[in-house]
């Protein structure tokens, strides 16, 4: 087991430098000066100059590299061009509102995804299964900024029981936040849940068919307790990979929903820093973003590798 | 002895007739599974087409331009002259619509056609090399998925441009990873059979082991991942243009007409629905055919890509 931890600690690090890479580049590949670009063209060469020296821009890539991870490390990120305030502060600022839309959407989209896959598998072929795979196929398709305006439109413009946009911090007013986020975490939830119930319906399908079952089944155990305590549980040890991969749709999905509803989250800070050009902001929030996602995944192995003693006897 | 050569002959010949007629029955198999999964996969197939005409002979449908506007009929409702109404902007609708069916198309294609060549290539080399360069390729595939698509897309596109070429590439590589893992398992699965050893005892390179023999049976896998791919690449696509990242205003792009839709969604909705409709059906169709074509293909993968 201490081998298998270590062996994933390891490879998630050389992942982080991986993204570290890609996300440092984007500050060389992009078209422009940052340094002209944060002082406009009016600006003297003398001021860019300068500038240019703060950023550390005069010096070869390498140094620059080694310096902006230096100061990754001491909590500094920067400043940002547009907004002349360090990039740190920002998005600490906006993180706790994406978190908490997040949040909520993981601990809805979970559960209610495993439950309508277990429900198809267990139902197969009736109405039950069809109308919930229907219902998933239809929200599959669906882009999720297309699935807030329908719901903007139903619940708040029709019906006129939601909010059209706005976002109260949940420690200021509970009750206002729940008002508010209804439909934004609506919106990610149901991808997230349409994907899980697919992979959960295929893998108690599998399980279902399986050797142990049949046995279980012979020696006369009744129908409920062979679905639910035989095949059920290690049906839903794979299911436990895809979790880990939902941070990384929370995410995608917070960027068009917080536009869509006007949540002054992470999401908005990375949209409009590209339409700046505030490359700044680009770079640490993709690192930022890349960092959740590695570090959700490597708790996701390393639970695996707990649950599933097979798992850290093989895997590489 | 020209007796044996005729024998011979005619068992060369019965074997092609067998061959044929087997590729024959199977490729009946094919279109029966794929067709007869009742009515949605008809309905799916027929909207596809029709999709897919809209956008290869769209100018050739509609009198109007995409682009011009006429602020005395803006937010028109629908009329025998404009059957699905106005914009904001006083544009056809429908025509804006047929000519977003062209922008999405074309970037879904496109660069699914990429991730393909390219994802294939590289999964083939990680699963055939092994050792350092294997190792190289998968980590940074696990590099890239941690970043989510969309992010990764936005950025690129920020820095290179929002052309439907450089949007396609771009969506093209987040669809890399995809393609390389999942061609990275088959073939680690294939190279244990017996005609990959086989091969390499014959003295075959490396490149014709992966091409003639690997490639080939990871066809049916890759096909179905294409459809998948496209439904994903329009949905990035949709994604960049609701945002305006890169995709900017006057291009018909379903997200952006979306985007511009929403501010007049509280009293004349039409202008968001339209295009959002296109784009679900669109999506929900290449999924629902890419679901047949896996059980038409092969089905030991039901529900697993």
């Amino acid at each position: 087991m201490k081998t298998y931890i270590l062996k994933r600690i390891l490879i998630s690090l050389l992942i982080v430098f991986l993204v570290s890479l890609f996300s440092f580049s984007l500050l060389q590949i992009m078209p422009g000066d940052p340094a002209r670009l944060a002082l406009g063209y009016e600006a003297s060469e003398e001021d860019v100059q300068a500038l240019r020296e703060e950023m550390n821009l005069d010096k070869p890539i390498l140094t620059q590299y080694l310096l902006w991870l230096r100061n990754l490390f001491r909590g500094d990120l920067g400043r940002s061009v547009i907004y002349k305030r360090p990039v740190a502060d920002m998005i600490a600022e906006r993180l706790p509102r994406t978190v908490n839309i997040g949040v909520f959407a993981l601990l809805l989209g979970i559960p209610i995804g495993i439950l309508c896959g277990v429900v198809c598998a267990v139902k197969r072929g009736r109405l039950a299964d069809q109308g919930i795979t229907f219902f998933m196929t239809m929200i599959m398709g669906m882009p999720v900024f297309w699935l807030g305006i329908l719901g903007i439109l139903v619940f708040a413009v029709q019906l006129e029981l939601l909010p059209i946009q706005g976002y109260t911090p949940p420690t200021k007013d509970f009750g206002d936040f729940v008002y508010h986020a209804i439909l934004p975490v609506s919106c990610i939830f149901l991808g997230m849940s349409a994907g899980i119930c697919r992979q959960t319906r295929t893998n108690v399908l599998d399980s279902i068919n399986q050797d142990y079952i049949r046995t279980a089944r012979a020696n006369g155990l009744p129908e409920g307790s062979v679905v639910y305590k035989h095949a059920l549980k290690n049906a839903l040890i794979p299911v436990i990979t895809i979790i880990g991969m939902q941070v990384r749709v929370v995410i995608g999905g917070s960027l068009l929903v917080e536009q869509l509803f006007n949540i002054p989250g992470l999401g908005t800070l990375l949209t409009t820093a590209l339409n700046n050009r505030d490359y700044m902001i680009v770079q640490n929030c993709t690192l930022l973003i890349a960092l959740f996602t590695v570090a959700a995944n490597l708790a996701v192995d390393i639970a695996y590798g707990f649950i599933d003693p097979r798992i850290r006897m093989t895997r590489r | 002895m020209s007796e044996i050569t005729e024998k011979e002959l005619t068992l060369d010949e019965m074997i092609a007739r067998q061959e044929k007629e087997r590729r024959r029955a199977s490729r009946r198999q094919f279109w029966r599974v794929f067709l007869g999964r009742g009515a949605l996969s008809k309905a799916c197939f027929a909207f596809l087409v029709l999709f897919a005409f809209a956008a290869v002979f769209g100018p050739l449908l509609t009198p109007y331009s995409p682009y011009e506007q006429s602020l005395a009929h803006a937010l028109e409702g629908p009329s025998a002259a404009h059957p699905l109404g106005m914009d904001g902007l006083g544009r056809d609708l429908l025509t804006r619509t047929i000519y977003g069916a062209r922008i999405s198309f074309c970037t879904g294609l496109l660069s699914s056609v990429i991730a393909l060549v390219a994802g294939s290539i590289l999964g083939l080399i990680a699963g055939y090399s092994g050792g350092f360069v294997s190792g190289l390729i998968m980590r940074s595939v696990d590099a890239q998925l941690s970043i989510p698509g969309l992010i990764l897309t936005m950025c690129l596109v920020a820095i290179f441009g929002g052309s439907i070429l450089s949007v396609s590439v771009i969506i093209g590589i987040s669809a890399l990873p995809g393609y390389v893992r999942m061609l990275y398992g088959q073939v680690l699965s294939l190279r244990e059979n017996d005609y990959v050893a086989a091969a390499e005892l014959i003295g075959q390179n490396k490149f014709e082991i992966m091409l003639k023999h690997l490639l080939p049976n990871a066809f049916p896998t890759l096909i179905v991942m294409f459809t998948g791919s496209v439904g994903s690449a329009v949905m990035i696509e949709s994604g960049l243009a609701y945002l305006g990242i890169g995709i900017t205003a006057p291009t018909p792009a379903w997200g952006t007409m979306i985007s511009e839709g929403y501010n007049y969604l509280m009293f004349k909705p039409l202008p968001a629905i339209v295009p959002g409709v296109a784009l679900m059906l669109l999506i929900i169709t290449l999924n629902i055919i890419g679901d047949g074509l896996r059980d038409a293909l092969d089905p030991r993968l039901r529900g697993k890509l």
